[in-house]
């Protein structure tokens, strides 16, 4: 008898474990279930060249609508699931239908984490996950008056430079000491602090929201903690993302900081997977979990969880999914691209080494714990960016002072 | 409209009728051609999307710039012709291109 393959979120994870578990050789019917009405999209150009104006929709689509006719993949849009039945295998949508599943796949991402201060509702205040959030972002760019980023990680940071790029008046309000803390070192949240000031943009650190002020309905201002009050027209709000864990919580299956599976991509359900943004896994390399939100991450653990459904349905031995994270960001002239995983800034034994692009125009900053490479951050450095990518996973012995040593060249590492 | 003909590493052509505005890359992806993966979708950040020239065609698909020539020194079996499909935008002056792909890619 054939087995049903069934997905639950269309985007970058989802699509790629469908492809995936098709070329595997998985024989039943594959459902690939989203809730947005768009067929599967890249979202980074969504706070870079979508949100400019430099692309069209059609150039967004990851795959082609011919693609799931020959790969015979169900492509159900529009479609919400609300419920998880495990005992009978099945998923229930927002409609009340039921899908019957032998594996499933969970992929649902990570929506933005929402503000929770007085005025978050007001119209004006805007988020950025969907390709309906970049046009409705992409229209006030065209308007007058100063924007309001909240929060300078990546997307706020992105959003900034694009809005500063079209001529607006740009503040970024940080609660932290310095930009981009959660992702990156302070070396690389200086060099993004400069950038973002030379271009002109006001970048309020240690900043933080108290409320939203509004006119007639629409956001006038926002009001920080140290009682200023910075008028504006618009909001954007770049906090984070929290793992779209609900359906698999309320399914029973373990969650932390996302859904928790194995090396393997697979839940505590023998029948179910997790992967992309919404799945906590165990790294190999690092020996810690990592949850993580990247393109590449989507991709790679997309592919295990697509590879393992069908290899479950043919009696097959799991892969295991080791790929190194990493990740790129584009802002104004400058490229950022990791490779590793940053240790977090307390651990003990952390050192940083900084090290000059050959050619001036960038530099990398490499982390280093007990003496083992963890992750490398490149900006305008892609040498930089692949050796670490290459060297990080080998495990080989690194001198720090040649590291940091520009003279060196970076390929004799390898 | 340009002609592209993609040549896989096991001999398959596959010839496409690209849209001028748009990359090597994307035209190649928009048409079902196996073997460029694409990850970063563009963004110059992954070669993935690796191919020879054919050297015909060298002088009408450009000079690489300082970050692709980067990256490309680590795609798998670089050439003096490889260029990251991504990098090459489709003109009518590209109509008859041939690019081939390698073995692998990254
Ligand atoms: C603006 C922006 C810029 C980014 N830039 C970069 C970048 O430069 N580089 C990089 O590496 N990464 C970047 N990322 C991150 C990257 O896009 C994500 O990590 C990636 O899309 C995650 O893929 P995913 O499939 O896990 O989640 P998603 O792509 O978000 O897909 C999840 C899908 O599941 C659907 N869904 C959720 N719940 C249900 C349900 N119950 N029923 C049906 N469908 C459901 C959602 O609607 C969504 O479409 C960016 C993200 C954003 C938002
Ligand atoms: S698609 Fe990633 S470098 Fe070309």
């Amino acid at each position: 008898m054939s087995e049903r393959l069934v997905i639950v979120g269309a985007g970058q994870a989802g699509l790629q474990a469908a492809a995936s578990a098709r070329q595997e050789g998985f024989a039943g019917d594959v459902v690939l279930i989203g809730a947005e009405t768009a067929p599967p999209y890249q979202r980074p150009p969504l706070s870079k060249a979508y949100l400019k104006g430099d692309l069209d929709i059609a150039r967004l689509h990851l795959k082609p609508a011919a693609f799931f006719k020959q790969a015979n993949i169900e492509l159900r849009l529009g479609t919400r699931i609300e419920a998880i039945d495990r005992k009978r295998g099945i998923v229930k949508d927002a409609g009340g239908a039921e899908t019957a599943y032998d594996r499933l796949i969970i992929a649902t991402g990570a929506p933005p984490r929402r503000l929770d201060c007085p005025g978050a509702e007001t119209q004006g205040v805007h988020y950025l996950r969907t390709l309906a959030d970049s046009d409705d972002l992409r229209s006030i760019l065209t308007a007058d008056g100063t924007i309001v980023v909240i929060g300078a990680g990546y997307i706020g940071l992105e959003v900034a430079a694009v809005a500063r790029s079209a001529g607006r008046n740009v503040v970024v309000i940080e609660l932290a000491d310095r930009c981009l803390k959660r992702v990156a070192g302070p070396a690389i949240s200086d060099y993004f602090a400069n950038l973002h000031r030379a271009h002109g943009v006001d970048l309020q650190l240690g900043a933080g929201l108290e409320f939203v002020e509004s006119c007639n309905g629409r956001v006038s201002a926002v009001r920080l903690n140290d009682g200023r009050t910075v008028p504006c027209v618009a909001v954007v709000v770049g906090i984070g993302a929290a793992p779209d864990q609900g359906l698999a919580a309320e399914a029973g299956l373990s969650c932390d900081n996302g859904v928790l599976v194995d090396e393997t991509a697979r839940t505590e359900d023998a029948r179910i997977w997790a992967a992309g943004d919404v799945a906590n896994f165990p790294s190999p390399f690092y020996k810690r979990r990592l949850r993580l939100e990247s393109v590449p991450n989507a991709i790679d653990q997309g592919k295990v969880a697509g590879i393992n459904a069908a290899r479950a349905a043919n009696g097959v031995e799991p892969a295991t999914y080791d790929a190194l994270p990493w990740f790129w960001s584009d802002q104004y002239e400058a490229k950022l691209q990791t490779a590793g995983a940053r240790p977090s800034g307390d651990a003990p034994g952390l050192a940083e080494i900084i090290r000059p692009a050959a050619d001036g125009r960038g530099l990398s900053v490499w982390t280093m714990l007990d003496g083992a490479l963890q992750s490398v951050d490149a900006v305008n450095d892609p040498t930089a960016f692949i050796v670490g990518k290459r060297l990080i996973p080998s495990g080989k012995p690194v001198d720090p002072g040649r590291l940091g040593d520009a003279s060196q060249d970076l390929k004799s590492f390898l | 409209m340009a002609k592209i003909t993609y040549i896989e590493h096991n001999g398959t052509e596959h010839v496409v009728d690209a849209q001028p505005g748009v990359s090597v890359m994307e035209a190649a992806v928009k048409n079902l051609v196996p073997g460029i993966d694409a990850d970063c979708g563009g963004a110059c950040a992954c070669a993935t999307c690796h191919v020879y020239v054919d050297p015909e065609w060298l002088p009408q698909t450009g000079q690489r710039e300082s970050m692709e020539e980067s990256m490309l020194d680590f795609a798998y079996e670089p050439k003096e012709n490889s260029r990251l499909s991504c990098q090459i935008t489709v003109t009518n002056d590209l109509d008859g291109l041939i690019v081939r792909l390698p073995e692998q890619q990254g």
